[in-house]
């Protein structure tokens, strides 16, 4: 069912909305970004509409929302220990279609990749999803490519057309939020990206055997390991925990999860002094075949949703679709071998 | 409601067995199932966590042998008080006896690599029938790093069991050279019936696996386990992942058709 909206209406709207959930949506942090005097879209709570950045691609993606860069597992004191509170209000994100797909990635992993992630369903379970649609592709998207420009899997989408907000419902428990303010009703279409600059081609019979090949080796000194990519990246999970107790009280402390890198020096350090991948191409080789290659062996679909924001946001201008247009040549030079 | 598997619990360490000056056991009041070769992340809040491979069990208990090489399990040493440690796991596959039995089962552990197969060595020990043979190659840096000395003296009882060190001083009464001297010198009956598993540092695997294949011992007849830094052992934070596969729950344990195939 379709509505479109004026701003007013809209407003109300996410009052109703706010006083059962936190809406987070991309926004615009003014002085943040990375170039002087310019803003930072990442997501962030809103609570009206003129909050939200629609006509920008977001730096940093909305998993923040599930999954916090910082999250406490619990409190000690001394031999006690104490699970956080978890806030009562359900949370609602405003996404891209990409992203959308990214969540399957994340559920992929936190569901189902050993036992169910509790501190995950903890905030994961309430969710709803409202779809913000794309009117044309950003720079550094291939998500055509990766086939998640359009999706199915939303609650409702919410996408600005001039001076009003058009609306395509998907699920009817939110009928009643736009009859309550007369939402003019109305056939929607929700906007998708159909084509985009770049493309990316995976290779059919990509193999694990082109970690041996030597287009890896330029990233050896073009990467400078700052984690970026990884911190951006929607689909990125990894984690390393953390213990920490409070110095005025040393008896006092928590224990915490919080986002790690494969990109960064000490990922895989062992007790000893033992790491694994030292040069910076073989963790690009590691990090791109997850996300293109094993993942899928894994659990059957790609990882990477092709939102570029790898490429947007890393300092040496490493792109990652170029990367990946490269594996049939090195699958071509293992091939010799 | 979904399980937190993040809560540890509280172990009562029942006693500490000094091998050297830094290699401790810490036998852990624990009671349910456990295999050799799985692990547990072992903590001490504020110190964070450290996965520990399990080096004995019994009724009532688990070995875990710690060495005091990191920032957890300095602190371990440090502060242990002598009451308890906590405990999430066990976690990983483990070995699978039932794949060595009435087989010429050879072990090879380097260093600590000993812990994690102490349990097999120990399974064939008390149950001599199940095999056709039982070898123990265990090499350590020197004599001064010897672990379970008593066990290797007990051992002897009825198995190989080849004890060398790195390098030691002129007139020592240990054999010197790397483990892999003697994989070729090894008395094989039947190449086709053996098990080989090989644990401990990566270049020790590569270069023992290799000497077992260039015996003409086949790759399906060779198990591995893999030390990573697993942050969590329930296959989120990553850290132990190799290609497609996580080491905390597929392995660490790998037969070595799988085992080859993982380039970190």
């Amino acid at each position: 069912m379709g509505y479109v909206l004026t701003t007013k209406q809209a407003n109300e709207i996410f009052a109703e909305l706010s006083t059962q959930y936190r809406l987070f949506a991309p926004k615009t942090f003014g002085n943040e970004g990375r170039y002087s005097d310019t803003g930072c879209v990442r997501y962030g709570e809103v609570t009206c509409v003129e909050d939200i950045t629609f006509d920008k691609k977001s730096e940093y993606s909305f998993k923040e929302a599930i999954l916090p860069v910082m999250q406490t597992l619990f409190y000690f004191t001394e031999r006690e220990v104490t699970e956080p509170k978890v806030d009562d209000k359900k949370t609602m994100i405003f996404l891209r279609s990409c992203d959308i797909h990214a969540v399957k990635r994340l559920d992929e992993m936190y569901y189902k990749n050993g036992p169910k992630d509790y501190y995950y369903s903890l905030l994961r379970d309430n969710v709803k999803f409202v779809l913000i649609g794309c009117e044309q592709s950003f720079e550094n998207c291939f998500c055509v490519s990766m086939g998640t420009n359009t999706t199915d899997h939303y609650d409702f989408s919410f996408c600005k057309a001039h001076d009003t907000y058009e609306i395509n419902l998907k699920n009817t428990e939110f009928i009643s939020l736009f009859e309550k303010v007369n939402a003019s009703v109305m056939e929607v279409k929700v906007p998708f990206v159909t084509e985009n600059d770049v493309k990316v081609q995976i290779p059919d019979g990509l193999k694990a055997k082109v970690t041996s090949s030597t287009i890896w080796d330029e990233y050896d000194s073009r990467c400078i390991a700052c984690g970026r990519c990884n911190f951006v990246c929607p689909t990125c999970t990894c984690f390393t925990m953390q213990d920490m107790y409070y110095t005025d009280n040393g008896k006092v402390g928590e224990r915490r999860r919080v986002w790690a890198s494969c990109m960064v020096d000490g990922f895989t350090d062992v007790a000893g002094g033992g790491s694994y991948r030292k040069n910076y191409g073989q963790r690009m080789r590691f990090k791109l075949l997850h996300k293109v290659y094993d993942f899928k062996q894994r659990n059957g679909f790609h990882m990477c949703i092709g939102c570029g924001r790898c490429d947007d946001v890393c300092p040496e201008y490493i792109s990652f679709s170029n990367c990946i247009n490269k594996l049939p040549e090195a699958l071509k030079e293992v091939d010799q071998l | 409601m979904i399980k937190n598997d993040y809560i540890p619990f509280s172990s009562k360490i029942l006693e500490v067995i000094k091998h050297t000056e830094i290699e401790f056991t810490f036998r852990m009041e624990y009671t349910a199932d456990a295999k050799p070769g799985q692990f547990f992340e072992v903590s001490m809040p504020k110190y964070g966590e450290a996965p520990i491979s399990i080096s004995g069990i019994g009724e009532n208990f688990v070995d875990l042998t710690i060495r005091k090489v990191g920032k957890v399990t300095d602190e371990v040493f440090e502060h242990y008080t002598g009451e308890s440690l906590f405990l999430r796991g066990p976690y990983g596959n483990g070995f699978d006896v039932l794949d060595y039995e009435s087989k010429e089962v050879i072990v090879v552990a380097g260093g600590t690599g000993l812990s994690p197969v102490r349990g097999v060595v120990e399974y064939f020990y008390n149950n001599p029938d199940k095999c056709e043979s039982m070898t123990l190659i265990s090499g350590f840096k020197s004599p001064d790093d010897i672990l379970f000395s008593a066990d290797l003296e007990k051992w002897k009882e009825n198995m190989e069991v080849i004890l060398t060190v790195d390098s030691a001083e002129e007139g020592s009464r240990y054999k010197t050279g790397l483990v892999t001297t003697y994989i070729p010198k090894l008395q094989i009956k039947d190449k086709n019936n053996v098990a080989v598993v090989v644990v401990g540092p990566p270049a020790m695997m590569r270069f023992s696996v290799k000497a077992f294949l260039d015996l003409g011992i086949a790759e399906e007849n060779i198990w591995i386990s893999q030390e990573r830094k697993m942050c969590c052992g329930l296959g989120k934070c990553g850290h132990c992942k190799i290609g497609d596969v996580y080491v905390c729950l597929d392995g660490p344990v790998f037969n070595y058709v799988k085992g080859k195939e993982l380039i970190d």
